[in-house]
């Protein structure tokens, strides 16, 4: 496989504050590539420069051997790009936007008709395509927000965040959907914060923190570099302290990151079962009832956890 | 080109989905025309103008038939609701006065006036029946009172057409008469003082410019229509309200997402800015046009020269348009452009003439209202309502394009320095 997308030491600079810190990679023709980090780590950001939206304050990458600052107009003809909040005309149908995104995307006559309908077909919503975007649930919203960037048939589609705040449903459709359109060869740039969505849908995973890509490589090369630890993840009572309690369990011998995260607390291990009942105890002493416990085998979380200190979510 | 006109296509069918935006394009302007109507007795017997007292002061010098006869009309009953018409003697004083803004115009009827159209003894003892070019006229006009001094014109013009077109038939006539032998030269002067008697009794009412101005349309005489003056101010006001609320769209594209999706589509940004513009551009010559075509059809209003019209509203659009892309290029939010935008139509509503005949306002409001499509959009259709055609509407049409340009080149300027991107 080939690169199609090829980026060079890419810095975004507001001011004073480094929004995107001198970032290089390559995305395989016909993978999905997920970069995964909290919100804020600068991944929209490296999507809208990647996209032309933003000029890059240095650095460069190439798209199909189009470069992004010297010819943005040949990225654009070959990149699609479902932004993270939805860009629609919401007084207009379904088909009538479809029909406008089209003609933004050069295409016209009868292969812009043909091309709507098997979008439409796509997302499932050919029975509604007459109804205006406004009466539409924020699922399907999301799901014509896809459609428009995949119009044209793009070689590479950017999506950002496209599950955020929509129902269990909606988002199990639109992760389908990706995986589908991988299947018919398409590459996709996806980033989230969720760490369930880029270990089920990705072929490779860059981990995104404050600017920076901290890790790269498959699943499986990830959870590598934080050995066999496991992740034991302790739920507690509404007003009980999890982050002083997180404080004391690094305390014990075995416990490598103890972090809280609203009434979670996480613990990375080599073996769960060697801190277990440390940690029961230290919660005891300190008062907090532990109402339920998870043990999870090394994922990215963990992987996550091990290289910042910090949950995903923080 | 393609992708402009495509842009501004699907703006236009945005604003017309839009209920509140409808309201405040098309319905607003019709319901405040038809109240306004209804104040001024519009839909009532009383057929009033609108503009009224008409300060004019007349100085005839001539002090002969034709020169008393045109006084006589400027003092006629038919105008007395029309015009405030005074006499003067001194042509300097006179013309002082318009400079010093008391009246909209002075009609100057010099000296050996009607001797100048009505052949002398002389002229047909010697044989020369066909008189002199008649002395001119002079109608000192008020630039801050444009549609007085344009009706005042419009009157004089009329009454001079009507001598014009008397003389010629009267010359012609003797002419014929002697020639053919079935009069003297010496029995001439008697016959055309006979027929000049005809030009001077000639009803003033009849020599009314207001009443003849809609006979190039159809040959029926209508007098100035109240509502030819009320419903393009509305039209004008509300017209402001389109061109902020198309400027407002390009910053609420930029709020909703759909303005940065564009940029990152095949599609350049002079495409998608030249598309908005288009569409604010469109949105209100179909509002104008609705509107115009609405009080044709349920008022029976007669807007004149229909090429006028048209040329006139384009220009009008443009100009506006002008306006709206200022608004937007210097405000950060589709907020402050919807707050502005309401703002300018209403400042402009008042200085351009909208609700108060510009006339009656101070000359610094006058001076002041010249930077605001409204009052020449106003002027250009208050002359058409008078019987003007598109020749007579140079300086409005000039006046509006030259500033929807310089605004254009001003807004270019400022959305250079702005961030379209980011919101």
């Amino acid at each position: 496989m080939s690169a199609i997308l090829h980026v060079q030491n890419l810095v975004k600079n507001y001011g004073d504050f480094k929004a995107v810190k001198g970032v290089s990679f390559d995305i395989e023709e016909g993978e999905i590539f997920s970069l995964l980090g909290p919100n804020g780590a600068g991944k929209t950001t490296t999507i809208s420069m990647l996209s032309t939206l933003y000029t890059p304050t240095s650095g460069d990458a190439t798209i199909g051997g189009h470069s992004i600052t010297k010819d943005p107009m040949g990225v654009r003809g070959i990149i699609g790009v479902v932004p993270q909040d939805l860009a629609l005309y919401e007084d207009l149908t379904a088909r009538e936007n479809l029909i406008f995104w089209g003609q933004m995307y050069n295409l016209s006559g009868k292969s812009l008709t043909t091309r709507v309908d098997e979008v439409l077909e796509q997302i499932g919503l050919t029975d509604k395509a007459k109804d205006r975007v406004k009466t539409y649930s924020g699922g399907m919203k999301r799901r014509v927000n896809i459609g428009v960037g995949l119009l044209h048939k793009p070689r590479l589609l950017f999506m950002d965040e496209p599950t955020v705040g929509i129902d269990p449903q909606s988002r199990r459709a639109i992760l389908d959907t990706v995986k589908d359109l991988s299947k018919q060869g398409m590459t996709l740039l996806y980033t989230t914060h969720y760490m369930e969505e880029a270990e089920e849908l990705s072929n490779r995973v860059g981990i995104f923190d404050h600017g920076e890509m901290i890790a790269i490589g498959t699943q499986k090369e990830l959870t590598q570099q934080v050995g066999e630890a496991e992740t034991l993840i302790l739920h507690v009572g509404e007003n009980d302290d999890s982050e002083a309690l997180a404080k004391t369990l690094k305390d014990i011998q075995g416990v490598q990151q103890a972090t809280a995260v609203d009434h979670e607390v996480s613990i990375v291990c080599a073996e769960a079962e060697d801190v277990l009942a440390a940690v029961v105890t230290k919660a005891n002493d300190r008062g907090i009832k532990i109402r339920s416990i998870d043990i999870r085998e090394p994922n990215l979380e963990a992987v996550f956890l091990h290289l910042t200190g910090r949950a995903l979510r923080d | 080109m393609l992708k402009t006109f495509l842009i501004g296509i699907k703006d236009v069918r945005l604003a017309f989905r839009d209920r509140a935006a409808l309201i405040l394009m098309l319905a607003a302007p019709f319901v405040l025309t038809v109240g306004l109507g209804l104040v001024t007795g519009r839909f009532s017997s009383n057929t009033s103008s609108g503009v009224s007292d008409i300060p004019v002061i007349i100085v005839n010098l001539d002090n002969d038939q034709l020169g008393n006869a045109l006084a006589d009309v400027f003092n006629s009953a038919d105008l007395a609701d029309l015009l405030e018409p005074t006499s003067g003697s001194d042509p300097e004083a006179a013309r002082k006065s318009i400079d010093e803004d008391k009246a909209a115009a002075v009609v100057i009827i010099p000296e050996g006036f009607t001797k100048s159209i009505i052949p002398q003894q002389s002229d047909f003892a010697n044989g020369n029946v066909v008189a002199a070019d008649p002395v001119k006229i002079e109608v000192y006009a008020n630039p801050s009172r444009s549609t007085g001094a344009g009706i005042v014109k419009a009157i004089v013009d009329e009454f001079l057409s009507r001598v014009e077109e008397a003389r010629v038939s009267e010359t012609t006539s003797i002419e014929q008469l002697i020639f053919s032998g079935r009069i003297t030269p010496q029995q001439a002067l008697a016959t055309g003082s006979a027929a000049s008697q005809g030009i001077q009794t000639t009803s003033p009412a009849s020599t009314l410019a207001v009443k003849i101005n809609s006979s190039t349309a159809n040959g029926d005489a209508v007098k100035f229509d109240a509502l030819a003056y009320i419903a393009p101010a509305m039209a004008l006001m509300f017209l402001m309200y389109t061109v902020s609320y198309g400027g407002r769209s390009i910053l609420a594209e930029r709020a909703q997402g759909t303005l940065p999706r564009l940029l990152v589509s095949p599609t350049n940004t002079a495409q998608i800015l030249g598309g908005k513009v288009f569409g604010i551009f469109l949105t209100g010559t179909i509002q104008m046009l609705i509107l115009i075509g609405a009080s044709s059809l349920f008022f029976q209003l007669k807007w004149g020269d229909p090429l006028g019209v048209i040329v006139l509203v384009l220009a009008a659009v443009f100009g506006a348009t002008g306006w709206g892309m200022v608004i937007t290029a210097l405000a950060r939010t589709p907020s402050q452009v919807a707050s502005v935008g309401t703002a300018i139509m209403l400042i402009f509503g008042i200085m351009g003439g909208s609700f108060i005949n510009l006339e009656q306002m101070p000359s610094f409001v006058q001076t002041f209202s010249k930077i605001t499509p409204n009052a020449w959009a106003l002027d250009g259709f208050t002359t058409l309502g008078l019987g003007g055609t598109l020749t007579d509407l140079s300086a409005p049409i000039i006046a509006l394009l030259s500033m929807g340009s310089i605004l254009f080149l001003v807004s270019v300027v400022l959305f250079g320095k702005k961030n379209l991107v980011q919101k």
